[in-house]
């Protein structure tokens, strides 16, 4: 049970995706994340510790890898796609209740941006970091992300920025989400904002990269 | 393509402030002609566009324009160009920009008419398209309010007209952060060119009937952000230099509808858009670090006619606005390179060599930017029978130079870079001369969901 536990970590860590892909090349060959989920439910590993003691652990590895300037996005790509294999197989799993996340991480960049390069690495990141996703896109106004924590309650929200003319829109966001669903914790991330930037506009957290953005997540949750 | 050959075929002729074919403006600047001239780029400072803040923003550009051109004329400025990009707002309400040209237009001929200090605006709408995914290129809304901005701009005073256009970029920024060579070739010399053609048939239409001149439009949003990409280390910088030199074939192509530049400063394809058809260029280097990091500081000026500083915020610094700040820098360098050419061949040489001998190993993006290189990779570049074929034949001969530095010892890359050397190699030796042929490869590869075919002609 163990050693395919440990095989999973390898697989998604190296973006092995099933026994076909022809990347990384020293795991050509060998199985991939799709096909070794699908052992560990049938040997009867529980799929919380499939995503606990493997996916979780291995995306973790890959934002340290990144964080450290050790890999390129490409290769954090090819994690994400073996996790996504393996995600695939546990879906019945979450529906169902047998499986939890940490939370619900709500993301968009802002209204009037259309950039989204970064908003996606974040949120393929906190994805691996154990949290469900509701990506709202680019170009989004407070209403929907208001309708999205509606749906959604309790979650934390992400919101991006590129431009300076754009990230002014973030405090009107800002402003609306704490009036309407007050509890809510927000946290901004961008070329264009910081710290100061964050604590002026009433966020809760500025996150200067995607790790930085897991790291506060997992915080919040513990 | 319709360049079969260089124009400039010797390194030694790829010259700042030197065009082949130089273009005169209305208040006499002669670009190519000789001498190089700032181009100053801006924007707003923090704030938001709306008709609360409307007579602040026009404020601003009376201020920018107003402190720009005092300080070319203290600075005995031979002449100025300033590039208004318009912001989303003054694109989507034509008349917003409009009126920011004609503030700023009768401050430029204020200056001329008091000092004789020439100067024109260059005149860059940003591509609205961009807002809707699937984007719809050729049918778009947005189509409407760009051309009213490029028409009713130029009447307002805007001589040089520019975009950075985004056909293609649906998909090139999933390959961007893929490192994905094929698909960023489907995206420029596919997409790009086909964009590139139907939206420059309309500018340079109407840039004819005002009289104006259609310069050239930057491939931004494709090489650019791959330099930043690279700068942030999400991508290696191998990758970022290849796609630059496939940006070319789809640059080119304002050209081939009839722009004669000066091309666009954010578009560092411009030295092989410069020796392939003769045009002036404008670019930007050392001087745009307020607006990012640049990889190319001293080389990017080897060989430009306008010398740029990217974009710089109406923000109060030390010395007085920011972009008032940046234009002495500009004029500086200007100013340096003019007295080369004034020296003599021996001594432009001198400069020219040193601006490139500082950069050329640092960084395989400014390696592809040597005159040397820029020429060796543009003769690929126009040897082929379609735009795929010269894109991947340029692409591949950049990895030869790369490859040649790494193997002299000169330039030292990380094995994370290299590693990516061999893997783009065979991808792009994968890619067809046929445009019909590679459609057919890539098509079954690339999400039908992130555009629409019949928005290209396809």
């Amino acid at each position: 049970m163990e050693e395919l536990l440990e095989k999973l970590l390898e697989a998604v860590e190296f973006g092995k995706v099933d026994q076909k892909s022809p990347y990384p090349p020293q795991l050509k060959g060998q199985d991939g994340s799709h096909e070794i989920t699908i052992s560990a439910i049938e040997t009867g590993i529980s799929p919380q510790r499939i995503l606990e003691e493997a996916l979780i652990p291995a995306m973790a590895r890959v934002g340290k890898k990144f964080s450290e300037n050790k890999i390129f996005v490409p290769q954090m790509l090819m994690s994400a796609r073996a996790m996504g294999a393996s995600m695939l197989q546990l879906k019945p799993f979450f529906t169902s209740g047998d499986i939890k996340t940490k939370g619900t991480f709500i993301i968009g960049t802002v209204k009037g941006d259309l950039h989204d390069i970064g908003k996606n690495l974040v949120a393929m990141m906190v994805e691996g970091g154990g949290w469900s996703i509701v990506d709202l896109g680019v170009d989004v106004g407070s209403d929907r992300f208001i309708e999205a924590l509606r749906n959604n309650p309790g979650a934390i929200v992400g919101i991006s920025a590129l431009l300076t003319t754009t990230m002014v829109n973030m405090g009107e966001i800002v402003s609306s989400i704490k009036e309407e669903v007050p509890d809510t914790k927000i946290l901004i991330g961008g070329a264009p904002v910081n710290d100061d930037f964050c604590q002026k506009i009433g966020a809760d957290f500025y996150a200067p990269d995607p790790q930085g953005a897991v790291e506060y997540l997992n915080k919040m949750a513990s | 393509m319709r360049y079969k050959s260089l124009i400039i075929n010797n390194p030694e002729d790829l010259m700042f402030g030197i065009a082949p074919y130089p273009v005169k403006t209305r208040r006499g600047l002669e670009i190519g002609g000789g001498q190089v001239y700032a181009e100053l780029n801006f924007t707003l400072p923090v704030m938001s566009i709306n008709k609360n803040t409307l007579d602040r923003v026009y404020e601003h550009y009376r201020e920018i324009a107003e402190g720009a051109l005092e300080r070319a004329v203290h600075l005995n400025s031979k002449g100025v160009v300033l590039e208004f990009e318009t912001l989303l707002e003054m694109t989507k309400t034509p008349s917003i920009g409009v009126e920011i040209v004609k503030i700023m237009n009768e401050i430029c001929e204020n200056y001329y008419q008091k000092f004789g200090l020439a100067s024109e605006i260059r005149l860059t709408p940003n591509d609205l398209r961009e807002f809707e995914r699937p984007a719809k290129q050729r049918t778009s809304g947005y189509l409407e309010p760009m051309m009213e901005l490029f028409e009713k701009g130029m009447i307002a005073g805007g001589d040089l007209l520019s975009i950075e256009s985004t056909g293609g970029k649906e998909v090139s920024d999933d390959a961007l952060m893929n490192c994905d060579i094929k698909t960023i070739v489907f995206a420029l010399a596919v997409l790009g060119v086909r964009d590139m053609r139907f939206l420059w048939k309309k500018i340079v239409s109407a840039a004819n009937n005002h009289g104006k001149i259609a310069a050239g439009d930057s491939a931004c949003g494709f090489g650019n952000t791959a330099m930043v990409l690279a700068e942030k280390k999400y991508i290696p910088k191998v990758f970022a230099a290849l796609v630059r030199v496939i940006s070319v074939v789809r640059s080119i192509v304002a050209i081939e509808e009839g722009a004669v530049g000066p091309d666009k400063d954010c578009a560092y394809e411009g030295p092989f858009l410069k020796a392939i058809t003769g045009i002036p260029i404008s670019m930007e280097g050392k001087t745009s670090a307020c607006a990012h990091l640049s990889p190319i500081g001293n080389i990017a000026s080897a060989c430009c006619d306008l010398w740029s500083n990217e974009s710089v915020q109406n923000i109060k610094l030390l010395s007085g606005m920011a972009p008032t700040a940046y234009m002495e820098q500009l004029e500086y360098d200007a100013r340096l390179m003019n007295e080369a050419l004034r020296a003599g061949k021996l001594h432009r040489n001198v400069l020219q060599q040193l601006l490139v001998a500082s950069d050329v190993f640092t960084d395989p993006q400014a390696l592809i930017l040597s005159p040397k290189n820029v020429i060796r990779i543009s003769k690929e570049l126009v040897k082929g029978d379609s735009y795929v074929a010269n894109a991947r034949n340029g692409a591949l001969v950049a990895i030869d130079i790369i490859e040649e530095a790494l193997a002299s010892g000169k330039m030292k890359l990380s094995e994370m870079e290299t590693n990516y050397l061999p893997i783009l190699r065979d991808d792009l030796e994968s890619i067809p001369d046929n445009e019909s042929d590679f459609v057919e490869m890539m098509l079954p590869l690339i999400d039908p969901g992130k555009f629409i075919l019949a928005e290209y002609g396809l």
